[in-house]
């Protein structure tokens, strides 16, 4: 009696884990799903792409090519029927115009990136070391301004660049990037948990404030700091909402504002774009998932 | 836990915080003077201003005017018809993402094989830019699209997503992709931090899942729910990323958001729309996340 219970105990373990596996390989495919298929059509020729999808092109742009597609029905595919890197090349070495934006990305991304870091380190250095009932108070500035959507800080970045005289300039974009408060309020929690007694023993043998700075906080911090520039960098590549609004000129516009522009024209080069898009951050994932996973970590919790 | 982190924290001058000498003075302020700077320049004073161009009747006569641009905004149609969609959508998507995450996370954190590569793939949406797959998004949900066929499969009738107030669930479907693998991962780190011996102790006792879950792992994570909710509601204000590049300037009324309010009027630069309702929501912020924090605090209060 008592055996058959343990047997069917374990027969029902052994369902649970089947079905539970199932459940995560199934949700697996579903996410990898929307990627997947932006790679494998960006592989498509021009004339697949316009059977395939051409019903839904028609739709923005009549006249030219509504004779190629063949029926209604959109027809989503995953394997090419002759592979082609055709779109590629007119990416890269024909139409300039999608390069430019990409370089657009990058101006706008990297300095945000990398002075955001720069100016966060040294205040959450000063946060981590140095405490008092002001210092507390201000923290908590950083953290409510943290939590504003942009629907609330784009107003006051707004006012500020008008009169800077910044407006339709990348710098609308980056000054107020650079001072974001998310990696400061990020970097201060990492640079607390730095024990206090390899400070003193520093101090002991003569550093001053910046060689400890410099010398114990930055090393120590170092993975965090690839962290948290990863999770900056996830961030502000995918912007969209304040080129919208600081720069009326699309010529300065990120290529994440220009896909969804293309998206209605060329859709067969729209394809390659995007994926051309994603390749730096798909880069980043491969080499640093467990960093990512570190800064993610690290952002639970906001009292901490 | 907590007091032990703080016991090995940097800080040595935590509990003497007044009584900094000088010099420490100097060090403390040179360190944070360049972020507090960039803060009071590019967000605290800007935004003082956009709380004095709220009551006043427009920038250049500078007249009080009370709360009239607030009861003005309150009736404005365009407005209210944004926040009903943001609340509407806040509403189901923030829950969604709190419940859905913690299942993946359970699941993960079961005995399945494959876990590094599942982990994987729930976090990639994260990593891609909602321009990248933004087409694939449409060719699914477009009127002939793949999900139609689908449905038409199944003998359901059609509708067109993007064109009726379904859009609301491909949004929905969207933010879902995109922040699940996010949570996940921070539901993943607090799981495994409930300590083991409670769990087992549980399990000798013959508790079954269910009951360990609800009784024990779920106060555990109740900061980290508070945590999760807060964060999928930042990132519920992000949502016009996807509504914008999936439908465009003017979308459907059902997906007219509170950041399209605010693109259109930064377009007609309507200095006393934009304050008030920057102010609004600002206001609507700190409530929300005030009450959460009191609400987690007199739910987590009997885990310690």
């Amino acid at each position: 009696m008592k055996k058959a219970g343990i047997r069917a105990g374990k027969i029902r373990k052994r369902v649970l884990q089947i079905f539970l596996t199932a459940y995560a390989v199934v949700s697996a495919v579903i996410f990898l799903f929307p990627t997947v298929m932006t790679i494998a059509n960006s592989f498509m020729t021009e004339k697949e792409i316009n059977a395939n999808y051409g019903a839904m092109i028609s739709n923005f742009d009549d006249k030219e090519q509504k004779k190629t597609y063949i029926s209604e029905k959109l027809n989503l595919k995953i394997i090419p029927d002759k592979v082609t890197f055709d779109q590629y090349k007119t990416v890269l070495f024909k139409s300039s115009d999608y390069l430019m934006k990409f370089w657009n990305s990058v101006l706008l991304v990297a300095p945000i990136v990398f002075f955001q870091i720069f100016v966060a380190l040294l205040a959450a250095y000063s946060f981590a070391r140095y405490r008092g009932k002001f210092k507390e108070i201000l923290f908590f500035v950083y953290v409510i301004l943290m939590l504003m959507p942009y629907q609330v800080t784009l107003v006051p970045n707004y006012l500020v660049a008008d009169w800077f005289g910044i407006l339709n300039t990348r710098w609308s974009i980056i000054l107020p990037g650079i001072f974001a408060p998310f990696s400061v309020f990020l970097l201060a929690k990492i640079m607390r948990r730095i024990p206090s007694s390899y400070i003193e023993a520093a101090k002991l043998d003569g550093a001053g404030e910046i060689q400890i700075f410099t010398q114990i906080c930055l090393p120590l911090s170092r993975s965090a700091i690839f962290s948290v520039s990863l999770l900056l960098f996830i961030d502000y590549w995918n912007m969209v909402e304040q080129p919208l609004i600081m720069l009326s000129d699309s010529d300065y516009h990120p290529l994440s504002v220009f896909l969804s522009k293309i998206n209605t024209g060329d859709v067969g080069l729209a394809f390659a774009v995007a994926v051309i898009y994603m390749i730096p951050t798909l880069l980043m994932f491969f080499y640093g998932e467990d960093y990512l996973v570190e800064g993610i970590t690290y952002s639970g919790g906001i009292k901490g | 836990m907590k007091k032990k982190d703080s016991a090995t924290a940097v800080a040595v001058h935590r509990k003497k915080g007044m009584t900094l000498k000088k010099s420490e003075r100097i060090t403390e302020w040179s360190f944070l003077g360049l972020s507090v700077a960039g803060v009071l320049v590019f967000y605290i004073l800007p935004f003082l201003v956009v709380v004095f161009y709220s009551v006043v009747d427009n920038p250049i006569n500078k007249k009080f005017v009370g709360l009239e641009n607030f009861s003005k905004i309150l009736h404005n149609d365009a407005f209210t018809l944004a926040a009903r969609n943001t609340l509407i959508f806040s509403a189901v998507a923030v829950p969604a993402a709190v419940v859905l995450s913690i299942i993946l996370a359970l699941v993960l954190d079961s005995k399945i094989p494959f876990k590094s590569q599942l982990r994987a793939s729930f976090l990639c949406p994260m990593m891609v830019p909602t321009a990248s797959v933004v087409l694939i998004w449409q060719i699914m949900f477009y009127k002939t699209g793949t999900v139609n066929q689908m449905l038409d499969v199944l003998g359901i009738e059609n509708v067109d997503w993007l064109k009726s107030g379904l859009g609301m669930v491909v949004v929905i479907i969207m933010f879902l992709w995109k922040n699940l693998g996010y949570n996940m991962i921070l539901f993943l780190t607090a799981l495994n931090n409930i300590p083991n011996d409670i769990l087992e102790v549980a399990t000798l006792e013959g508790a079954g899942p269910c009951y360990k879950f609800f009784h024990l792992k779920l106060r555990y994570l109740s900061p980290t729910i508070l945590f999760v909710t807060i964060l999928s509601l930042i990132n519920s204000f992000k949502i016009f990323r996807e509504v914008y590049l999936l439908t465009g300037d003017y979308p459907y009324d059902a997906l007219y958001m509170l950041q399209h309010f605010m693109n259109n009027t930064f377009n007609l630069l309507e200095y006393q729309k934009l304050s008030s309702a920057a102010i609004i929501m600002s206001l609507v912020m700190i409530v929300i996340i005030a009450v959460l924090f009191v609400v987690e605090y007199w739910f987590g209060k009997d885990v310690e």
